[in-house]
């Protein structure tokens, strides 16, 4: 036993002995919990995950002995926990609609009951190692849930129980490891969320995630087990972008992690999921996903560890074969919660405040993204996507530049395409993906050899306009030629028929890869026939009156990724209109060129 | 209730006292500070260890003789008393009477710090309320449970503006149960008044709460007022089933208090010296805002906030866009332009729209009329751009057409009465009718429909536009 000795904030200096440097302590007459971050003498430097108003020097410390864990079994799908995985549903029932301090309450339920199936190939004596399945329980309709030898146990089986219904707490295998030593292995087991799982290898032959949404499938892609970052300023898409790939992207697994955010945001996806069905799998979308919630008026240290939390679930998921996508929420609160922790330890800040192993945590804790060979042999992937939160929107401030050093795929949202209502206010300028060649051979296989030669004309159509405008801002339109202003009316076809995606749009929220391309390759097809009309001479006024352009523009909007066919339909009735114009003008019919 | 006197002063820096040798004193505990004439102020604790605590006095250290400074303890936060009849009452930031009238007594006492809400206790806010103002209800749609800020700046009419959304939001009028409470920080003399007369006009002053501090009342006290607002909101709200508006006036002010206390102690600064704390310490007020499952009230929000040289990215209004649920920018060009109320509608936004408008709330058009809005009025934007380099009679036709929308927009649109009270409809007709100067195939933010129904292109008030929009010849629809 040990006390409490300084209180500043969340910061608490107690005196107590033989405690290490991460472990848990438990400090007053409320019981609060939080971690030793620092050690000096007999003093122990906790940061406290809970407000500690109200507690008082020479109260009572105590150490319990481990750090930060998170327990990893069946009950996580569905749920929604607190920074420190804590249930909330469990919370209300106990402390009522505000979060009381100091409550105790195990992460998975212990009553809940588990048809647990039996792995029959092993008997006794086999050998287990870590990583290696024991069992099988149907966690939701669609997620088979894995049990798992914990990754630091193995040894030989002394005990199996059959199948059955199980707690998470009743034991259904022993293992003996070498030192003699019996372990009881049960439905869940806990792992300090500071370590990363262990893998067998790293597995590079990735395939994109497909997001459903067009800017970031064709433009800027993400691979399965890969880093991307949406920074923009307040307002600009950031929530929107992330609630769309928990919604449609096309992982096994989704953990989203509101980390220092809006309350709302995550009623918002508690009321809608349950209703919502997953297009790949047509279950409802929250039999696949796990809220970890930390809002921005909860304590800002359990903030710090929701990440962690967060990415050590999506880990044991990805152990048992599947792909996860975590999204996080933004990680510029988490960077805050750091530079908190830090100015309170009278740590030397080195920019903005922030302390000096601010980017090496950022990027240790995107390593933990990756496909890998897991432990047992088979296949499984953690997605990272960070929102990034600059102040003023200002993209060189320290956890902007430091996560795009550290992410191959970067949405950069800009505030000039939000304030003009451009959705998703993806800028295709400051946005990139080292993923693309990757990326084009899936697309190429999959949906059209084309896919990356049409990718690259768009972006480079976009890139010219933008040159344009800049001209037609200088001396007006009248400067350019009949050919460059072809070039601009190509760029808004682009960013209206194709970029543009409404979320709240329910024929476009979700786009499959091949409405994705084929929306693009018309875009592209109008603008290449185009550019031949207007060396025939027709004036690009006539062309753009075109009633199939302003068809083109909403056709996103009337046919849904199962009306594919009817997208191609309308292609070939924009070349009849393009066919009549170039006869007009004195060519001959394209059927008879 | 222990309640010991300490006169163990060791130091006084702005409206920090460190007192030395107290020993077990609880962080977040009331202190109250006595002087050598006898004077009380109150305090504090913000940090405590059983060699030095240190107390935040709220009306500040000045004057205070150390070696007769005494400090009592009173082992309990700051908290606030609470009954029916706090309605009709006005405050300090510290809850003591400003009116001439009794304090409050009664048991049920709140510490004014609250707790954070369950999130997954929250109801998503969804009921659309009628401003009666066209850039609010068209296109950033206020709802029940909302925190939607005002951002202002110095000599703009946000007083006005939040005077009329109380006055007209029909949230408030059509219900027996509402509340308001109103929250100034650091205001004028005049504005308070100005409120208090408002309020008092359309006759709601016996269901408002107020707290007030002065431009000259000690402002540390400021720091403490929101929170003491949001407590009295929250009974109302979920002990009495009201809805309440809160209004909070002005933020800047509040923010500069915590400016202040975070250099007295030394904080480490992240922006323009606020704390790194900053966002999380607006949070914890924003985030009081909400709906909860199973209680009838809800509590509606609309900080106000001057934003530092009109500098929407200055630490104060970026952390609160950060945090709200959108935000309404107010624009001083459009002011000069005698366009009331002035609504910066592109840096506008509410977020909540999306669920509290449409064909169960408002009308089916509704959500797409406002993205066409939007659309429509950036382009005429880059249209009055380019007119104020080449000349409007440079321009191309369709440009002439946004150009003449941007005018309209402005003055009929934003532009409207500090009396005029439009239903939703009205503000829909009006944004068709501007719509309906532009060609159907520039609008693809609203569908055939849409246009089949609502859009009178070729049949404009202008008949000369109409042999314009002949001649060019455009059939879209
Ligand atoms: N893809 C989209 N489709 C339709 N609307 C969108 C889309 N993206 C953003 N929006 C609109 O923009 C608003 C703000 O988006 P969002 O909440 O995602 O911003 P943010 O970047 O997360 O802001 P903050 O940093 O303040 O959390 C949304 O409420 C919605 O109205
Ligand atoms: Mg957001």
């Amino acid at each position: 036993m040990g006390e409490i000795i300084d209180i500043n904030g969340p910061i608490v200096t107690v005196r107590l002995e033989r405690v290490r440097n991460g472990d848990q302590v438990k400090i007053g007459r409320i019981g609060l919990v939080g971690e030793v971050i620092g050690l000096d003498g007999d003093r122990a430097v906790v940061q406290v995950y809970e407000s500690t108003e109200g507690a008082r020097p020479g109260e009572a410390a105590e150490s319990l002995g481990h750090p930060l864990s998170v327990e990893l079994g069946p009950g996580l799908m569905g749920n929604i926990f607190d920074g420190v995985q804590r249930p909330l549903p469990e919370l209300l029932k106990i402390s009522g609609d505000q979060i009381g301090r100091g409550i105790e309450v195990p992460s998975l339920n212990r009553e809940t009951s588990w048809r647990f199936e039996a792995d029959s190939s092993l008997s006794m004596g086999d050998r287990l190692t870590g990583g290696a399945v024991i069992g099988t329980v149907q966690e939701t309709e669609i997620i088979k849930h894995h049990i798992l030898v914990p990754p630091d146990i193995s040894g030989e089986i002394v005990e199996h129980g059959a199948s059955g219904e199980y707690t998470v707490d009743d034991v259904i295998a022993r293992v003996k490891s070498d030192d003699g030593h019996i372990h009881d292995l049960r439905l869940f087991h806990r792992w300090p969320v500071r370590t990363p799982r262990p893998y067998e290898g790293r597995n590079h032959a990735a395939v994109p995630l497909i997001t459903g949404q067009r800017v970031l499938d064709t433009f800027f892609p993400i691979l399965k087990g890969g880093k991307g970052a949406v920074p923009g300023p307040f307002g600009a898409g950031k929530t929107m972008v992330q609630q769309q790939i928990a919604r449609w992207a096309n992982a096994d697994i989704v953990i989203y992690v509101g980390c220092g955010e809006r309350g709302n945001e995550l009623v918002d996806i508690l009321e809608s999921f349950p209703e919502l069905t997953d297009p790949h799998t047509g279950r409802s979308l929250m039999e696949r996903t796990l809220l970890v919630a930390n809002t921005s008026n909860m304590p800002v240290v359990a903030r710090e560890a929701s990440i962690y939390v967060g990415v050590t679930i999506a880990e044991y998921y990805r152990d048992q074969g599947y792909d996860v996508v975590m999204v996080a929420d933004s990680t510029s609160r988490w960077a805050e919660a750091l530079r908190e922790v830090s100015g309170r330890l009278g740590q030397m800040p080195v920019e903005e405040g922030y302390p000096a192993y601010l980017a090496s945590r950022l990027s240790a804790f995107y390593e933990r993204a990756g496909r890998v060979e897991t432990l047992r042999g088979n296949l499984g992937s953690v997605t990272l996507i960070g929102a990034v939160s600059p102040p003023g929107g200002d993209f060189s401030e320290p956890v902007t530049s430091h996560t795009k050093e550290i992410v191959p795929t970067f949405w950069a949202l800009s505030k000039e395409l939000a304030d003009a209502r451009h959705y998703p206010a993806v800028d295709w300028l400051d946005s990139f993906s080292g993923y693309v060649d990757t990326a084009a051979h899936w697309w190429s296989r999959e949906v059209d050899p084309t896919w990356a030669a049409r990718r690259a004309q768009a972006l480079a159509v976009l890139s010219q306009a933008d040159d344009l405008s800049r001209i037609v801002n200088l001396v007006g339109p009248e400067a350019l030629s009949p050919t460059q202003r072809w070039v601009l009316e190509g760029a808004a076809l682009i960013k209206e028929g194709v970029l543009q995606q409404s979320a709240i749009d329910e024929v476009d929220s979700y786009a499959s890869p091949r409405k994705q391309f084929l929306l693009l390759d018309i875009a592209l097809c109008i603008y290449d026939e185009g550019h031949k009309l207007i060396e025939l001479g027709v004036p690009v006024e006539q062309i753009s009156r075109l009633p199939s352009m302003a068809r083109f523009r909403r056709l996103k909007s009337v046919y849904t990724s199962e009306q594919a066919d009817d997208i191609d339909a309308f292609n070939r009735q924009v070349k009849k209109d393009i066919d009549e114009l170039r006869v007009e003008y004195g060519a001959p019919r394209e059927a008879e060129a | 209730m222990r309640e010991k006197e300490f006169r163990m002063a060791a130091a006084a820096r702005g409206a920090l006292l460190y007192m030395k040798g107290v020993r077990g004193v609880a962080l977040g505990d009331r202190v109250v500070v006595r002087d050598q004439s006898g004077r009380r102020r109150s305090g504090q604790v913000i940090r405590t260890s059983n060699e030095v605590v240190l107390v935040q006095v709220f009306e500040g250290t000045e004057g205070l003789d150390l070696d007769q400074t005494w400090a009592g303890f009173l082992e309990k936060p700051f908290e606030l008393s609470l009954s029916p009849e706090i309605l009709g009452r006005v405050f300090s930031g510290t809850g003591a009477p400003r009116d001439d009238r009794p304090p409050i007594i009664s048991t049920l006492k709140r510490n004014v710090n609250g707790a954070p809400v369950n999130p997954a206790a929250r109801t998503y806010p969804k009921e659309f309320i009628q401003t009666g103002i066209s850039t609010i209800d068209g296109l950033n749609s206020l709802v029940r449970g909302q925190k939607l800020p005002i951002f202002s700046g110095s000599g703009l009419p946000h007083n006005r503006l939040a005077a009329q959304i109380v006055r007209q939001a029909k949230l408030l009028s059509q219900e027996a149960d509402f509340s308001v409470v109103f929250a100034a920080m650091g205001v004028s003399y005049t504005d308070a008044r100005f409120f208090e007369e408002e309020f008092e006009s359309s006759g709601v002053l016996r269901n408002v709460v107020m707290f007030i501090n002065l431009a000259d009342d000690p402002p540390m006290e400021r720091l403490l007022l929101p929170r003491a607002a949001l407590t009295a909101a929250e009974y109302l709200a979920y002990e009495l089933d009201q809805h309440v508006l809160v209004v909070l006036t002005d933020m800047t002010n509040y923010a500069e208090a915590l400016r202040e206390v975070a250099t007295a102690k030394g904080d480490v600064p992240a922006r323009k010296g606020y704390p790194g704390y900053l966002y999380s310490d607006l949070a914890e007020l924003y985030e009081r805002a909400g709906r909860i499952h199973e209680r009838h009230g809800s509590i509606t929000m609309m900080p106000v906030l001057s934003m530092p040289s009109d500098d929407i990215t200055h630490p104060i209004p970026d952390l609160t866009g950060y945090i709200t649920e959108g935000q309404i920018v107010l624009s001083r060009e459009l002011q000069s332009q005698g366009i009331y109320p002035p609504v910066n509608v592109p840096p506008s936004l509410s977020r909540l729209m999306k669920d509290g408008i449409g064909a169960d709330f408002t009308r089916e058009d509704h959500p797409r009329v406002a993205a066409q809005l939007y659309a429509a009025y950036a382009r005429s934007l880059e249209a009055r751009n380019l007119a104020s380099i080449i000349g409007a009679e440079e321009l191309s036709e369709r440009d002439r057409r946004y150009l003449e929308f941007a005018e309209g927009f402005e003055k009929r649109f934003v532009g409207q009465g500090e009396d005029e009270d439009r239903s939703i409809i009205e503000t829909l007709e009006i944004a068709w009718e501007l719509l309906s100067g532009l060609p159907p195939e520039a609008l693809n933010r609203v569908t055939e429909e849409d246009l089949q129904k609502y859009h009178q292109w070729g049949r404009a008030r202008d008949p000369e536009e109409t042999a314009t929009a002949g001649d060019a010849g455009v059939n879209g629809d």
